[in-house]
């Protein structure tokens, strides 16, 4: 963007090594910030009981990993976050479209109370209620089940705020161009609004994703068996070091958790960063 | 004709409600009814089989003030905050200005600053594990080679809350890098060549030009930190787990340990209503910040 200021000849004399020290400043951050997993990854590498011995020589290993693999039902907590991510998602999308259309598009009394409720909820942390909603999801008959984990998050005050807004940035001229063709209301939403909202779904559902992949306090909670548990409850149960477990494995079973995650980051980088951003700035 | 209209806006209406329902439904049972129900029961003595749960006031936050831990634990979270929120967003601001500037490999660069905001609380604990493990986590292997003695970072109570406040810090300041950097991508770089014409040097520049314009983001990005600060608390199950002795025990997890190990949910309801109050405040606080800025535009 602005090379062509930063290659002008420069008044002081200084700004190269201005600039070399910016360089060498960022870069060492850098590699401190992702230091802790490049250690793992090598970690996982590295034949039990020599990790932390830092020493190069040895020869690279997954017996880690497949150790992990067979001393724990790792395919099925994987399997559990797929189900538990997809099903919340889901749900979000769904309840979420339907409010945040009606928020921008139609008049009914008490819709700006019931809005002002749906902002405060941004503040009740889901994460702060864990004890009411425990017991109200055993009263349910959900508990250990992965509608159980998911039910509380999927009328996500912060998707209705979202989609509320790119509706109503949508001109009121499409709408009335689709009614005028015969459009139902759903037709209407179906056909205008949901793709012209593309951009925000795809935003939301990055955002949501990561984030309850990487969620635990709840599902800890809320799950009791293998047949429920998700990647991050499992890593939890499997990782405590006062297990004794080796420091090799604990890292092999880290990257087997967030390794699905981490590579769908560095392909997508640019969309999820605008995904966060987006979703951030509400 | 006006027959017509009134009918027909009443159906809109009644399609609104029926648009909404779902959602404010389950709104209601898991935020709205809990929240209400976490205040009442915050009111009564814990039932057992033999003595049913009592009307008791506002006892139970007069046991939690009469507890030491009550204060300790408040106290940790206040050094927590204090430290986390304004350490996190010196290294986002930094992270955001060296992203934005011209160095050789930033997408790299970006990308790792960036990375563990992707990665589970639990994992992060884990992958910083290696660093704090005694005599031969990478901190003491540096700290051995100059000749200190081996540190248990987080067994004992001097280093524990710092050892999970670097964690915390590490996770978070990436996330609000990416706020900075849009913001800092909106700001002209004209504005700069003329600091520079008037002899502005970098720093005079940076303080008197750049962290004026970019209040609207730290405002932001404070507010966040500060709900984070009560919200990010996964690391501690596997780092110390509150301990040594309460040393790193934080609000959240106090709540869950009083409700779902001592089963004490009374005393963790009150502990619950506390912190809504204060998220609360936060909210308002936000909101008054918000209209300030507003003005200022």
């Amino acid at each position: 963007m602005n090379t062509a200021l930063a290659s002008r000849p420069a008044k002081r004399a200084l700004p190269d090594f201005d600039k070399v020290l910016d360089a060498l400043g960022a870069w060492v951050l850098a590699i401190v910030w992702i230091s802790p997993l490049l250690f793992a990854t090598w970690a996982a590498l590295q034949p039990s009981g020599t990790a932390l011995g830092l020493d190069f020589s040895n020869p690279l290993t997954f017996e880690n990993f497949t150790y992990v693999w067979n001393a724990v039902p790792w395919a099925g907590y994987f399997a559990n976050t797929v189900v538990l991510v997809t099903l919340i998602l889901a749900g979000q999308l769904v309840l979420c479209t339907l409010a945040g259309f009606a928020f921008a598009r139609f008049e009914f009394r008490g819709r700006d109370t019931i809005f002002i409720l749906v902002l405060l909820q941004l503040f009740i942390l889901p994460e702060v209620l864990i004890v009411e909603n425990y017991a109200i999801v055993s009263k349910l008959g959900l508990f250990d089940t992965a509608l159980g984990i998911g039910l509380p998050y999927m009328a996500s005050a912060f998707g209705i705020f979202l989609l509320r807004q790119a509706f109503k940035s949508v001109p009121v001229e499409l709408e009335e161009a689709a009614r005028i063709e015969g459009c139902s209301w759903m037709g209407v939403l179906w056909k205008v609004y949901v793709p012209a909202a593309k951009p925000v779904y795809l935003a939301y559902a990055l955002v949501s994703i990561a984030t309850h992949w990487n969620n635990f306090l709840w599902p800890l909670i809320v799950t009791n068996s293998p047949d429920t548990r998700p990647l991050t409850v499992g890593l939890s149960l499997f990782g405590a070091p006062e297990t004794g477990v080796d420091i090799s494995v604990i890292s092999a079973a880290t990257i087997m958790t967030v390794a699905p995650l981490l590579i769908a980051f560095l392909i997508f980088q640019r969309q999820f960063i605008q995904a966060f951003l987006r979703a951030g700035i509400r | 004709m006006n027959d017509m209209a009134r009918l027909q806006k009443q159906r809109l209406a009644l399609y609104g409600w029926m648009l909404v329902a779902p959602a404010l439904a389950l709104m209601s049972l898991f935020a709205f009814y809990p929240a209400i129900a976490t205040l009442w029961h915050s009111l009564f003595t814990r039932g057992t089989t033999r003595r049913p749960s009592v009307f008791a006031g506002i006892e139970n936050y007069n046991d939690l003030f009469a507890d030491p831990t009550f204060w300790i634990v408040v106290w940790n979270n206040l050094i927590y905050a204090g430290i986390t929120i304004p350490v996190s967003i010196i290294f986002a601001l930094a992270m955001a200005l060296w992203a934005n500037a011209h160095i050789p490999a930033r997408s790299f660069v970006r990308s790792a600053y960036f990375t563990p905001t992707i990665l589970p609380m639990i994992a992060a604990a884990n992958l910083w594990l290696f660093f704090y493990t005694p005599d031969l986590g990478v901190i003491d292997q540096i700290t051995g080679f100059f000749g200190a003695s081996p540190t248990n970072w987080l067994g004992q109570p001097e280093t524990a809350l710092a050892s999970v406040i670097m964690v915390t810090i590490w996770k978070e300041a990436g996330f609000f890098m990416i706020f900075y950097l849009a913001a800092l991508q909106t700001i002209p770089p004209d504005l700069r060549e003329a600091a520079r014409i008037e002899g502005a040097g970098r720093w005079t520049y940076t303080r008197r030009v750049l962290l004026p314009l970019l209040m609207p983001t730290t405002i932001f990005v404070f507010v966040n930190a500060m709900i984070n600060s009560v919200k990010l608390i996964d690391h501690l199950f596997i780092l110390t787990k509150g301990g040594p002795n309460n040393a790193s025990k934080l609000i959240l997890y106090w709540i869950w340990e009083m409700a779902f190990a001592y089963f004490d949910s009374p005393h963790a309801a009150a502990m619950t209503i506390l912190v809504l109050l204060t998220l609360g405040l936060v909210a308002v606080i936000q909101f008054r910040l918000v209209e300030k800025r507003t003005h200022y535009r």
